[in-house]
């Protein structure tokens, strides 16, 4: 057995060398993506349906990225107050069918009957910048998420956007996945998106 | 018969340099792993706004970006300065956009179609003309899941020209 004993070392020297080769190739041939943003659904063709006015808050972005809400010129920053106020108007009377209890708005009969009828409608320009298009689109999307994140604090005691978060965790478990979606379909349920887009001219 | 003798060295002792292998392969695997293959050649001008209210995009595999923006000044002779769609490595008009996209789509296997998202990564001094059809577009071909792709920021920077 003392041959085996003899087989000669191969010489670890260069492995240093060897890592750092490789690791020059992929620090050159790499790049860290940017891959977030805001998901969107387009609708399927066809479909319309006749929607009393009061329920829809109608947003206008023109060429010069100017904004009109409900018919009036309004600054970018007031459109998140105006959207919240909007969808969580609730102005069903309280006999009717869609009566929204846990709205807390101004309940004007003027304006959305409930959240799950409240639809925004985003109308642009072609000239419209994309910049200005991806704000208005964020600020709407804050306040939907600041609606069900109150709604989730008062049902769950936690904000909307940790449920989303612990959902999409890959260490959660499969059976807390189940509970999570149940709670996330609820909250959605109570604030749904309804955004309507057209373009015109 | 002293224990702590001052035995004066003239070399200064060496620093082993044993572990320098584990140190730089430890180095290797972190840039292994957080890092993504650059796939596409830009030839579009792709500055993406900022938002706030951003999702991860999760999933890699079922993922088709589709960018948009000015071509580059060497394309520009040729193509002018009206905003451009990029797939892959190739300019797209919009007129072949629909065809194309199918055909992305069905390089995908068969049981992630249904879920294939459209990353849009448009430059924000784009104007809504190109990206409305782009949207038309892609309702026609039924393929509804879209990402308007963002830098994670404060949205009202995109409004300062």
């Amino acid at each position: 057995m003392s041959s085996r004993e003899e087989v000669p070392k191969v010489n670890a020297g260069s492995m240093a060398d060897i890592a750092f080769l490789l690791l020059i190739f992929f620090l050159v041939t790499t790049s860290i993506e940017t891959d977030a943003g805001i998901n969107r659904m387009l609708p399927g063709d066809g479909e319309s349906v006749v929607i009393p006015q009061r329920n829809i808050l109608p947003i206008l972005i023109n060429g010069n990225d100017e904004l009109m809400v409900d018919g009036e010129v309004i600054e970018i920053k007031d459109l998140k107050e105006l959207t919240i106020a909007f969808l969580d108007n609730g102005g069903e009377v309280p006999q009717g069918r869609n009566y929204c209890e846990y709205c807390q708005g101004a309940r004007d009969v003027l304006s959305s009957d409930n959240p799950e009828e409240a639809i925004v409608s985003l109308m642009n320009n072609r000239e419209t910048s994309y910049g200005a298009y991806i704000t208005v689109q964020n600020e709407l999307a804050a306040a939907y998420s600041t609606l069900r994140n109150r709604e989730a604090q008062r049902l769950f005691k936690t904000d909307f956007t940790s449920l989303e978060e612990r959902y999409l965790n890959e260490q959660t478990s499969a059976a807390e996945k189940i509970k999570l979606k149940e709670k996330i379909k609820m909250i959605q349920g109570l604030y749904p998106m309804k955004l309507s887009e057209a373009e015109r001219n | 018969m002293s224990k702590f003798k001052f035995k004066k060295s003239k070399n200064t002792p060496e620093v082993s340099t044993a572990s320098l292998p584990d140190i730089v392969f430890m180095l290797l695997f972190f840039f292994m792993t957080v890092t993504v293959m650059k796939d596409d050649a830009l030839k579009v001008t792709n500055e993406l706004p900022n938002a706030s209210e951003i999702k991860k995009l999760e999933k890699k595999d079922r993922i088709i970006t589709v960018y948009i923006g000015k071509p580059e000044e060497r394309f520009q002779a040729m193509l002018g300065t009206e905003s451009k769609i990029q797939i892959d490595d190739k300019f797209v008009s919009i007129e072949n956009f629909g065809s194309v996209m199918l055909e992305k789509i069905s390089e995908k296997p068969k049981h992630i179609r249904p879920f294939v998202t459209v990353s849009l990564k448009v430059d924000k001094t784009a104007s809504m003309g190109l990206i409305s059809d782009v949207k038309e577009k892609l309702r026609n071909i039924n393929a509804l899941k879209i990402n308007y792709t963002t830098y994670e920021g404060d949205s009202f920077q995109n409004l300062l020209k």
